[in-house]
């Protein structure tokens, strides 16, 4: 009988096909990747660089694209002092190869199903993995009711900008809530400090049952961000979180 | 500056290598204190020599994993448990 069981999890190549800068420090690297078993959102892979002494380093990175989507996207945020994101960020090319290996994670991950509010709060490009989520929000036929709360340096640091304004502007059942942390640009109706309980209260829904929730960003930025939440009386177990800061880029 | 505390989502890869199947949404049961928790929301520190995990309840130590020489070593000393899928 064959059965469903475990199987080895193997690098395969994927070849980039476009590349969108988002920001000045964070790109958007579109792959054709033929082996690629599909995903869910909120799950990511790993990609191995190998110098020619044979030397490897290997990365997570969240994948952007929704399931539905034709090519598999990471996008990538450069760390000037990385040892992987210089190469994806700067040096890699269209019709470059690149190790691949995943999806992984079963944990951080939405499948849409259900009709349940989704709340999103992303710090920098913690964004990633809840824009998988949102574009795969745009392709599912019952929309849950969904809010981002995204916060960004500065109004240029802010990656997908346009195509969550986009979004929003389309879908009554999105709303998406910026803040930024180093800049008051003239005009910007957003808000303009670190996320703190009276933004966190403004933003989400009061009503803690039955909200699906996914934290995404740098360590202090999680960790705030779910205090925040579990003090409003949402469960622990039910803030779902991901970290990230200590790979070295 | 760079964080050092990671959770478990960063060694999704690595469990899979180990256990061949999808282990962020496994149930850990730390040894210490009993807590249950999926290895998504468990404490990873990926700068000592080879992966500490902690428990997110009691910072207790879950497992200690080092990769070397084409080998692994697997300490499962804090860990009472794990329930997971069969992939």
């Amino acid at each position: 009988m064959i059965s469903r069981g475990p199987r080895l999890i193997t690098w395969q190549l994927g070849v980039l096909a476009e590349i969108v800068q988002e920001t000045p420090r964070v790109s958007s690297l579109y792959f054709d990747a033929p082996d690629w078993p599909g995903h869910l959102a909120g799950q990511h892979v790993d990609v191995r660089l190998t110098a020619d002494d044979g030397y490897q380093a290997e990365r997570s990175y969240s994948i952007a694209s929704a399931p539905e989507d034709r090519r598999l996207a990471l996008t990538v945020e450069r760390l000037d002092d990385g040892e992987v994101s210089p190469y994806l960020v700067g040096e890699l090319r269209v019709g470059d190869k690149l190790e691949l290996r995943g999806p992984i994670g079963g944990y951080f991950v939405w499948r849409g199903e259900e009709e349940r509010p989704l709340l999103l709060i992303g710090g920098g490009s913690g964004v990633v993995p809840l824009m998988s989520m949102l574009r795969h929000r745009s392709h599912v036929a019952r929309k849950a009711p969904a809010r981002l709360l995204f916060s960004s340096r500065t109004l240029a640091d802010v990656i997908y900008h346009a195509e969550l304004e986009h979004l929003s502007s389309a879908d009554g059942g999105l709303r998406v809530f910026h803040t930024l942390t180093r800049e008051k640009p003239a005009g910007w109706t957003g808000y303009t400090r670190r996320i703190d309980e009276a933004m966190v209260k403004e933003v989400v829904w009061p009503t803690q049952d039955m909200v699906d929730v996914f934290v995404c960003g740098p360590t202090s930025f999680v960790e705030a961000a779910a205090s925040l939440l579990v003090a409003m009386g949402y469960d622990p177990r039910a803030v779902k979180t991901e970290r990230f800061g200590a790979t070295g880029g | 500056m760079q964080e050092m505390k990671l959770d478990g989502n960063a060694i999704g890869g690595l469990l899979r290598e180990i256990f061949t199947v999808e282990m962020t949404a496994a149930r850990g049961t730390c040894a210490s204190c009993g807590a249950v928790n999926e290895l998504g929301r468990v404490q990873v520190y990926l700068h000592a020599p080879g992966t500490v995990v902690r428990c997110p309840d009691c910072e207790q130590v879950l497992m200690k994993i080092v990769r070397s020489g084409g080998r692994y070593w697997v300490d499962l000393t804090g860990t009472r448990c794990l329930e997971f899928g069969e992939g």
